[in-house]
């Protein structure tokens, strides 16, 4: 079993093999082979296939994603198509009203492309570059975290416990995040911590 | 789950109790209906809705929302009576025969020690009587009066099936029928799955309701074996995983705790974690806490950490509540005391119960950070769209950051599914804009903030200038740095506990498993129970053998699943006392003679010999509990409690509102409504078509489900004067709402004793963002009061009324 080589790379690998050598070993007359460039290629087969995996519930069915592109590669991938993971365990392939539609949410156009703010009282967000909100958003912590920091309880015990900013975490995203988000919260000694399981 | 989705198709009887799978879990419902159809299995459904589930079962039975304990005694006590037990396996494998204290008892609905001015239990008598020899004492016989089995036949006396036609409003012939059905499954050779969700959960005694459920299980003998098992169907892809990493007030990765102020040290804090055997030669797993725990450490401070300083133990936050969760969290907002407020894809206007309390609160924040692929109705809350979020803008003065994330599909990284599979996935796209991972996100704020104690100083800057962060780009940590990093890997050498010449783990190499953890520091892993999923070998989660051997459902080398790659937890109990498997069928492990080997990876030690070493390794008495000691707030056996609102009083004790434990907020408790105002029980439910709030942002599934409704029954229609279709008016004490009536006959009114109950359901996906009509929740309605051990909200029974809307909806 080599277990570092993906799906994906293998596919790249066996999908250049068959490009290069099909028509001249399977035999093709010039005939058949002029006849052949005219039939268009299926959409798929330009495309990169990525393993991936439903991120609606935790049945957690196997998808196979196609992109315009690689990503793994470098280069700028458009997702054109997402269907069920016919060799998954569990799905075998199928995929219910919610996963089969899963490309529009891919592409919904509430998707959201930019940082944005919205000041005290105003009526509307305004663009902010990432820069600027990370700085932001850091200087609020630590202004914060040192007003606030409970150092002792009032019996003389170490607590050093922040109550005073929360973090609520998500539901969907993966465990490297969430381990990342974990020793961050953590570290700065917030108490306000949960996530989704708690509904 | 104990049992993976691919199980279900080993199973007998399907009972769906607490959850729809058929409509939010369809592709894993697939598995039911592969049993139903290659094994004659048999479907039961009890819900308040006649569900879609319940359109594919073989029997279905309606019943009161909140009521599912009176169901659930009630069937553990037919059994009693009717001798529909898995005797060896109750004797051997539960703590039926263990002997508890005299003291311990039950009265008008109460167990014994209750505090009415605290609201909670003096929890002492809820133990075992404990020998001379510091074992719990045992009566084999099952004779003594005061052995948990005779004291369990007592406690659900009282839950006949009258009691359930007068309580649940579930006719007496199909509960009687169907605990029929269940009591087949006490023979060695059948077996019962569970599937259960939020229909449970979302209680104010959620966690008793699922209690209930294991105790039957455990009677007939259906835990640990194919085709059984208690399986919670859960949430979101990574509900899961969030909750093994400990994403949570209380909680360190792997299920550990965070201390509270009470253990000032980590001298007071290890000692009340000694996890002794109870019972002569057990395994009581959790003796390795303190391995988990000081790896953990490691993982966080590294270096810093050491011996000399108690592994770094005072830079961790001591509680002084059981539990900053949600709801306190937001009672404290809503008070002005908390000042900065992250939700990293989550939505809590939408989420979180008492819709117009949330949005106060988030109105006196000062700062808002929402980190989300989608525009949430939360980063919107401060936005006026009428009768759907009714708020002065100009009055709130909350900021608000709005950050893009990345999507599943531009993501790296693993995710956990209720089966405990940890599944690898990669990104297949670019992030449309400025979107970034959240990974680069978290370490971009970390960064920041570390870099403005190192220039400033600063209160206790030490457990975050302190922090490990030994990741190629400190900027942008991988996926695969982070799962080494809860795998755990060797800081030094790690020699075997019995050998000591023998290396297990070279310093720097990655960790096998778990039994290679040390307590000596030696060691570092974030997630003790996720080790064994990036090892020497490479990425285990990325695993994609499909093979399964006999056609068991097991799929070993698909994946990884924790602990230890086991797929069936407590497999050891799938065999009897000498090590065979209850039913030859439906082998999973066997001994043979030397170890523990099959289909599954062994739930136990593979050397203990059967008969010596109970299968319930992580209990201190080697068996699983019918009866909980002092380990859940509100009794060591389930009783019946009426949901915070209810249209009848409880039958035990007129007097008793609610889960007589479950914190209340003063000014959440001035909020109830009672019956005489609100005469009609009301109740969330979801969509297949929808998940959560995110599915309305899909042009097509918009589309497929555009309009936010309400259900009714034809019956309560009529008495209320609503046509089909017609706008109604729905309010509680807390809010009000208008939507579309579905009259449907899938609701029908119950019969509880002389009262008539009418039911209302609701379903859960609009808001006022995205590409559906706008609409509202059910959050908009329901009580801000959660479960007592674990503080879910109670979504899944409150009260309304309800009225023809005299205009229409605006839209």
């Amino acid at each position: 079993m080599n277990i570092d080589l993906s799906r994906r790379g293998f596919m790249k690998l066996a999908g250049a093999g068959v490009a290069a050598t099909s028509l001249g070993a399977m035999g093709f007359g010039e005939a058949e082979a002029a006849e052949a460039a005219h039939v268009r290629a299926f959409k798929l087969a330009s495309t990169t296939e990525v393993r991936n995996t439903c991120t609606y519930c935790s049945v957690a069915c196997g998808i196979l994603i196609y992109s315009k592109g690689d990503v793994a590669a470098g280069e700028k991938a458009e997702i054109v198509h997402i269907e069920g993971d016919a060799d998954h365990p569990t799905n075998r392939g199928t995929l219910c009203p919610k996963g089969a539609a899963l490309k529009d949410t891919v592409h919904a156009q509430t998707r959201l492309t930019e940082p944005r703010i919205r000041r005290p009282g105003a009526d509307r967000f305004e663009s902010i570059s990432w820069d600027e909100a990370l700085d932001k958003i850091a200087r609020a912590l630590k202004d914060d975290r040192d007003t606030n920091m409970i150092l002792q309880n009032d019996a003389g015990v170490t607590v050093n416990r922040w109550t005073t900013t929360g973090f609520l975490a998500a539901s969907a995203t993966t465990n490297e995040t969430a381990w990342l988000t974990y020793k961050t919260v953590r570290a700065m000694g917030i108490v306000g911590f949960d996530n989704q399981a708690r509904v | 789950m104990t049992n993976p989705w691919t199980d279900i198709k080993n199973t007998d009887l399907v009972i769906v109790m607490g959850g729809n799978a058929a409509e939010a879990h369809p592709c894993g419902f697939k598995w039911v209906t592969e049993a139903k159809a290659h094994r004659g299995a048999k479907l039961i459904v009890v819900d308040p809705r006649f569900t879609r589930t319940a359109s594919v079962a073989d029997y279905y039975a309606p019943i009161r929302p909140g009521s599912d304990i009176v169901f659930l005694m009630a069937a553990i006590n037919w059994m009693i009576q009717n001798d529909k037990v898995q005797w060896e396996y109750v004797r051997n494998y539960t703590n039926a025969a263990l002997i508890v204290k005299d003291e311990f008892g039950w009265q008008d609905g109460l167990f014994s020690g209750y505090d009415p001015e605290k609201r909670d239990y003096d929890k002492s008598s809820w133990d075992y009587v404990i020998g001379d020899d510091g074992f719990a004492a045992i009566d084999m016989t099952l004779e003594n009066p005061r052995c948990v089995w005779n004291l369990l036949k007592d406690h659900v006396s009282r839950y006949t099936p009258e009691l359930v036609e007068q309580v649940c409003g579930t006719p007496k012939d199909r509960f009687l029928k169907i605990v029929q059905m269940i009591g087949e499954c006490s023979a060695t050779d059948k077996a019962m799955t569970s599937m259960y969700a939020l229909g449970w959960t979302q209680h104010s005694k959620g966690a008793q309701n699922i209690r209930g459920m294991a105790m039957l299980q455990l009677i007939l003998g259906n835990i640990g074996v194919r085709g059984g098992g208690m399986n919670a169907l859960r949430g979101h892809s990574n509900i899961q995983g969030l909750t093994d990493i400990g994403l949570m007030s209380n909680l360190i990765p792997g299920y550990l705790n965070i201390p509270t102020e009470k253990e000032a040290d980590w001298t007071t804090y290890m000692s009340s974690r000694q996890f002794k055997p109870l019972r002569p030669g057990q395994t009581s797993y959790w003796q390795n806490y303190p391995k988990f725990m000081v790896s953990f450490m490691k993982s966080m401070w590294g270096s810093a950490a050491t011996a000399e300083n108690d592994w770094a133990y005072d830079w961790l936050p001591k509680l002084d509540v059981p539990a900053y969760d949600v709801l306190r969290m937001f009672e404290l907002m809503n008070a002005g005391q908390i000042t900065n407020y992250f939700c990293q894809g989550f939505n809590p206007i939408l989420a979180f119960p008492n819709r117009g309390k949330v949005t106060a609160a988030l109105s006196k924040l000062k700062l808002l950070v929402t980190m989300d692929p989608l525009e949430t109705e939360t980063a919107h809350f401060w936005e006026n769209h009428g009768e759907y979020n009714d708020v002065d803008t100009a009055s709130i003065q909350t900021e608000v950051i709005e950050l893009p994330t990345t999507s599943f599909a531009e993501d790296d990284g693993s995710l956990v599914n209720s089966g405990r599979w940890l599944q690898w996935h990669w990104a297949a796209g670019t992030p449309p804009g400025q979107a970034q991972r959240d990974t680069w996100i978290m370490a971009q704020i970390f960064q920041r903030v570390r870099k403005l104690y190192q220039d400033e100083g600063g209160v206790l800057p030490e457990p975050i200038l302190n922090l490990t962060w030994d990741y190629a780009d400190p900027l942008d940590p991988t996926a695969e740095e982070l799962a080494k990093e809860m795998n755990g890997r060797a800081l030094a050498d790690v020699y075997d506990l019995t050998d000591k010449t023998k290396l297990v783990a070279a310093q720097g190499k990655q960790l096998a498993n778990f039994g290679q953890y040390r307590d000596d520091g030696s060691t570092m892993g974030g997630c003790w129970i996720f080790a064994g999923c990036w090892t020497e070998d490479g990425n285990i989660m990325a695993r994609r053998d499909n093979s399964d051997p006999d056609d068991t459902g097991t799929y070993l080398n698909w994946s990884f699943s924790w602990p230890m790659n086991r797929r069936i937890l407590y497999n050891r109990a799938s065999a009897d006392l000498e090590g065979k498997a209850w039913d030859p069928a439906r082998k999973l492990i066997e001994w043979n003679g030397e170890k523990w080997e099959g289909y599954d990876v062994p739930d136990i030690s593979p050397t203990a010999k059967p008969g010596d070493v109970g299968p319930f390794i992580m209990n201190q008495e080697g068996m699983s509990r019918l009866f909980t000691r002092g380990l859940m707030r509100d009794g060591p056996f389930p009783t019946h409690m009426e949901p915070f609102e209810s249209p009848i009083p409880n039958v035990f004790n007129e007097k008793m509102v609610g889960n007589p434990v479950a914190r209340v907020f003063v000014s959440d408790a001035e909020q109830f409504g009672t019956s005489d105002e609100f005469p009609f029980v009301a109740t969330s439910y979801r969509l297949t078509e929808h998940f959560h709030y995110w599915t309305k942002h899909n042009r097509i599934n918009a589309a497929l489900q555009p309009e936010f409704f309400v259900e009714i029954s034809p019956e309560l229609a009529a008495e209320k004067g609503i046509a089909k279709g017609g706008t109604v008016r729905v309010w509680s004490k807390r809010g009000s709402i208008t939507a579309k009536a579905l009259v449907s006959r899938r609701l029908r009114p119950l019969q509880c004793g002389d009262k008539l109950v009418h039911v209302i359901g609701i379903p859960l996906h609009w808001g006022f963002m995205g590409a559906a009509r706008k609409g509202f929740g059910p959050n908009s309605l329901t009580p801000f009061v959660g479960d007592a051990n674990i503080e879910t909200p109670e979504y899944k029974a409150f009260l309304v009324n309800i009225e023809p809307a005299t205009t229409e909806a605006v839209s």
